[in-house]
């Protein structure tokens, strides 16, 4: 798995690439974590376009991103997701507590 | 035709960088067996999730322990359906696993952790676990798409 950050504004993007499992979430969860506790980035926003695979590790780490984000008070975006991450998304029954957007305009324009 | 046929046999260590490997080879063998591409994805998320268990719960983490996967093609009858099925069993020398933890939680719960066991359930036609001889032993079941009929007949 591969990550970047790009800022913009008061906005942080992380643009994720490969495997979300459980040997690489500790890699998302990290500067998740301190993006959004340390830095209290008012809105971090998710690019998931290029996640080839993502289990319950990963989603584990987007729960803790979203829980981290209420009690900073910020905003916690997913845009980008393809089939594989929505089915598991979907499966896991958490998709409707995520804010998900179709594209990174809409994520950082709503 | 005996019913039961080895399709593939591997031996791991409980390193969570194997996984990625795993998933490819369970990619493939779905794929050359006739599932469907949704199927193949739960497939792998299912034994991965599985792989997962053991690593973090029956292993703590620890990445050098023993993990060994069997996959054959058989004939069963399960939950109302009979057919052909890949059976996946994976054992591990690990601590027994706590039966009460394999109820999974409430989804409702919005709370990380815990939802491997619901990915595996979901994924999978049939779950089965059995501690033996000091190992745990997980049996998963999936069916096989069932094939078309010849055209014309």
């Amino acid at each position: 798995m591969q990550i970047s950050a790009r800022h913009l504004d008061k906005i942080t993007i992380f643009d994720i690439s490969g495997d979300i499992d459980l040997a690489t979430s500790p890699e998302l969860r990290k500067p998740l974590l301190r993006e959004l506790r340390e830095l209290r980035t008012p809105r971090v926003v998710l690019n998931l376009k290029a996640v080839r695979y993502i289990d319950s590790s990963g989603v584990a780490s987007l729960v803790e991103g979203l829980k981290a984000s209420r009690d900073v008070g910020s905003r916690f975006i997913l845009f980008g997701l393809n089939t594989t991450v929505r089915e598991v998304l979907q499966l896991s029954k958490l998709v409707r507590i995520f804010e998900i957007c179709e594209s990174e305009e809409q994520a950082v324009a709503t | 035709m005996s019913g039961r046929s080895l399709l593939l046999r591997m031996e791991l260590r409980s390193n969570p960088e194997t996984l990625c490997v795993v998933r490819g080879a369970v990619a493939q063998l779905t794929e050359r067996l006739g599932f469907s591409e949704p199927e193949c994805r739960a497939t792998v998320l299912g034994i991965d999730e599985a792989l997962t268990n053991i690593i973090r719960h029956a292993y703590a983490g620890h990445p050098d322990r023993p993990i060994e996967v069997l996959f054959r093609r058989i004939r069963t009858s399960s939950c109302g359906k009979n057919g052909e099925a890949l059976e996946i069993v994976l054992e591990d020398r690990g601590k027994k696993v706590d039966r009460a933890k394999l109820c999974g939680r409430a989804l409702e719960d919005v709370k990380p952790g815990g939802l491997g066991l619901h990915f595996i359930r979901e994924s999978m036609d049939a779950l089965e676990f059995r501690r033996r001889k000091g190992r745990n032993q997980l049996r998963l079941v999936k069916f096989l798409p069932i094939p078309e009929p010849p055209a014309g007949s």
